[in-house]
């Protein structure tokens, strides 16, 4: 009885998700009267915008994700190894970007970043640049922070920490050497969740006018009927090769590495 | 001068007085253990050598050094734990060769030096491997390694053995102290097991609630408690509760029996001490002192027999060794235990 309903429950939900994507992909396929063709992703690959804002949003992703890393590996270690008792208070501050929207995040920079402001770093492309990054990395956190300190639980931060010092090695030392290394799988996890936030970003890329690939692909649904549901198919398979790297991360990890 | 010089050191969490005016001095290449039941403060002594604490007050100086201002990786420790440190991305080679890396040691100095150590802790073939490929008492072999192999000046272990299994633990304070004498390394150890420390060490320190009560050889420890917590931490004791007759002759009067210990004792009651190995069973030369008890459990543990005698209100315990033409005596036997006065330690407090 049970077991019937959980099956009714998980073949809705598929239905719930799968439905929509065949539908996406068997339109995106109808370009073509009367036949199949790939003809709207011919299209669509063929667009120099499509390259360039993917590239871009690649781009920014690599950049969020390497300065995500210096910013939350260094601080969890930190909260771990000297203040396990702000912890919670740590973990609440990172989940703060899940319950404020982005477009009060970006609001709230280009109000404090405009030109007349102190720090006008809207007033460049490359300032929004980095103004864009520093958004993308808050919303990121939320993941980023939960990944890695879920890694630092595998080991004995303190004690590893303590041999490493007592063998001379100093801060930097033994976060590249020791703490990164044991917290990679971690923060790889991270890393793709990042990748996959960045890439399909819309509200923050577009108010600050970034020609990133989350607005590109709006505007190309605005204007076209086919091309938007092949650019979604292949968004979608950005996304999902991501998670897929993860996995396969994770699992090549546990196979070859020390657990204690 | 001694190498290691610790003075009136003082540590308080809150409101808890973890270390209390501590003194040791630790002579270049010797052998100290601090041994203390749980929470009596070693690790915390031993923390405050390696940096990894600061004192509240007090000095510790390193061949006439004072370290205090020095951070860890600035003291030159090599330091055990008890929980595997081993660093788990890294091999047996690269965790031993870890201390040389930091200090920049080129690389055919480090790999000599490692392929050294790896021979020093009987495994040389294991460089290759992780630390979770590794029993227990490898992986803390290799933690000695690491420890060792940037050749510091001192050497601080923290329970290292207590993680493990019965056997691979003697084999191991057996092999620990031969590299130790071997190295000539000043070392200071931490234990809670008796044995260990006894079997172990050159000097012993018994620490309880953050004081060092005795100092001395683990022989004169045993033998010459300075405090009744020594005598009762150290080794099994014996405790007869004895009225001072005679305080200038020292005579007393232990379960119904008047007795000459042939030395002064301050009035009143007093509290004699007892290993059971200096009891006997039935008469024995040398010990002319005679108890009259019963006996109130018997063990019979193979070559040797554990016994239970009551002596009055108190209780002895001694071992026999077991004698194939003779049965061990029965619960309830009256029986006369000899001992020596000389034996008869006198507890103060
Ligand atoms: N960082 C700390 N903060 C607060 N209290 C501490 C801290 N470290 C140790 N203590 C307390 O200090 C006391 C001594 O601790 P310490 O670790 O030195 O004991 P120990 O002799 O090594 O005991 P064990 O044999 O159990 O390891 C304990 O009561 C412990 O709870
Ligand atoms: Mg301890």
């Amino acid at each position: 009885m049970t077991r019937a309903f959980a099956w009714i429950a998980f073949a809705l939900g598929a239905i719930y998700f799968f439905l929509p994507l065949i539908g996406t992909v068997e339109f995106s396929l109808r370009m073509l009267r009367g036949q199949y063709s790939f003809e709207a992703y011919r299209r669509v690959l063929a667009d120099p915008r499509f390259l360039d804002t993917l590239g871009y949003s690649v781009a920014m992703a690599v950049a969020t994700i390497v300065f995500g890393v210096l910013l939350v590996v260094p601080t969890a270690f930190w909260v771990r190894l000297k203040m396990p008792r702000i912890r919670p208070l740590i973990e609440f501050i990172t989940l703060l970007p899940l319950v404020i929207p982005a477009i009060v995040i970006v609001f709230g920079y280009i109000r404090l970043f405009n030109t007349s402001s102190i720090l006008p770093l809207t007033g460049s492309a490359m300032g929004t640049n980095v103004l864009l990054m520093f958004g993308y990395a808050t919303l990121a956190l939320p993941y980023m922070y939960r990944a890695v300190d879920t890694g630092l639980r595998a080991i004995d931060v303190r004690t590893l920490t303590e041999a490493a010092q007592s063998l001379g090695a100093g801060w930097v030392t033994i976060l590249a050497r020791l703490i990164l290394p044991n917290v990679l799988v971690a923060v790889l996890s991270g890393a793709f969740l990042t990748f996959a936030i960045v890439i399909g970003e819309f509200t923050m890329a577009a108010l600050l006018n970034r020609p990133a690939f989350g607005p590109y692909m709006q505007l190309l649904g605005a204007n076209r009927a086919y091309e938007p549901a092949a650019l979604a198919v292949i968004a979608f398979a950005i996304t999902w090769a991501c998670m897929g790297l993860m996995q396969l991360v994770t699992r090549f990890q546990k196979h070859t590495r020390a657990q204690r | 001068m001694p190498f290691l010089e610790i003075a009136r050191l003082e540590k308080s969490f809150g409101a808890l007085r973890v270390v209390r005016d501590f003194n040791l001095a630790i002579e270049k290449g010797e052998f100290v253990s601090l041994l203390g039941p749980s929470g009596c403060g070693k690790t915390t002594v031993l923390r405050m050598v390696a940096g990894f604490e600061a004192p509240d007050s007090g000095t510790i100086r390193i061949d006439g050094q004072d370290v205090l201002g020095l951070r860890p990786n600035q003291r030159s420790i090599g330091m055990v734990f008890q929980a595997y440190a081993l660093f788990p991305n890294l091999t047996v080679a690269q965790n031993v060769g870890f201390g040389l890396k930091v200090k920049g040691t080129g690389r055919a100095e480090m790999d000599a030096r490692v392929d050294e150590m790896l021979r020093l802790i009987g495994l040389p073939d294991l460089g290759q491997r992780y630390p979770f490929q590794l029993s227990g008492g490898q992986q803390q072999r290799v933690a000695l390694a690491r420890a060792l192999a940037p050749k510091p000046q001192v050497l601080l272990l923290d329970e290292p053995l207590s993680a493990l299994d019965a056997k691979v633990r003697v084999s191991l304070r057996n092999e620990i102290r031969a590299i130790q004498r071997d190295l000539g390394i000043t070392t200071l150890f931490v234990t809670h097991d008796q044995e260990e420390a006894l079997s172990m060490s050159d000097r012993v320190v018994v620490m309880n609630g953050g004081l060092a009560e005795q100092v001395g050889d683990p022989h004169e420890i045993y033998n010459r408690p300075a405090t009744r917590f020594v005598a009762q931490f150290v080794g099994t004791l014996n405790v007869l509760e004895a009225e001072v007759t005679d305080p200038a002759a020292g005579r007393v009067r232990l379960a119904g029996q008047e007795i000459a210990l042939g030395r002064p004792l301050p009035p009143g009651r007093a509290s004699l001490a007892l290993r059971p190995e200096v009891v006997s069973l039935g008469p024995a030369p040398g010990r002319d002192l005679r108890l009259a008890g019963r006996i109130a459990e018997v063990h019979f543990l193979g070559s040797v027999i554990r016994m239970r005698v009551a002596v009055g209100s108190d209780h002895v315990s001694l071992d026999a060794f077991n004698r194939p033409d003779a049965p061990p005596p029965a619960v309830g036997e009256a029986v006369e235990l000899s001992v020596s006065p000389r034996d008869l330690l006198v507890l103060e407090g």
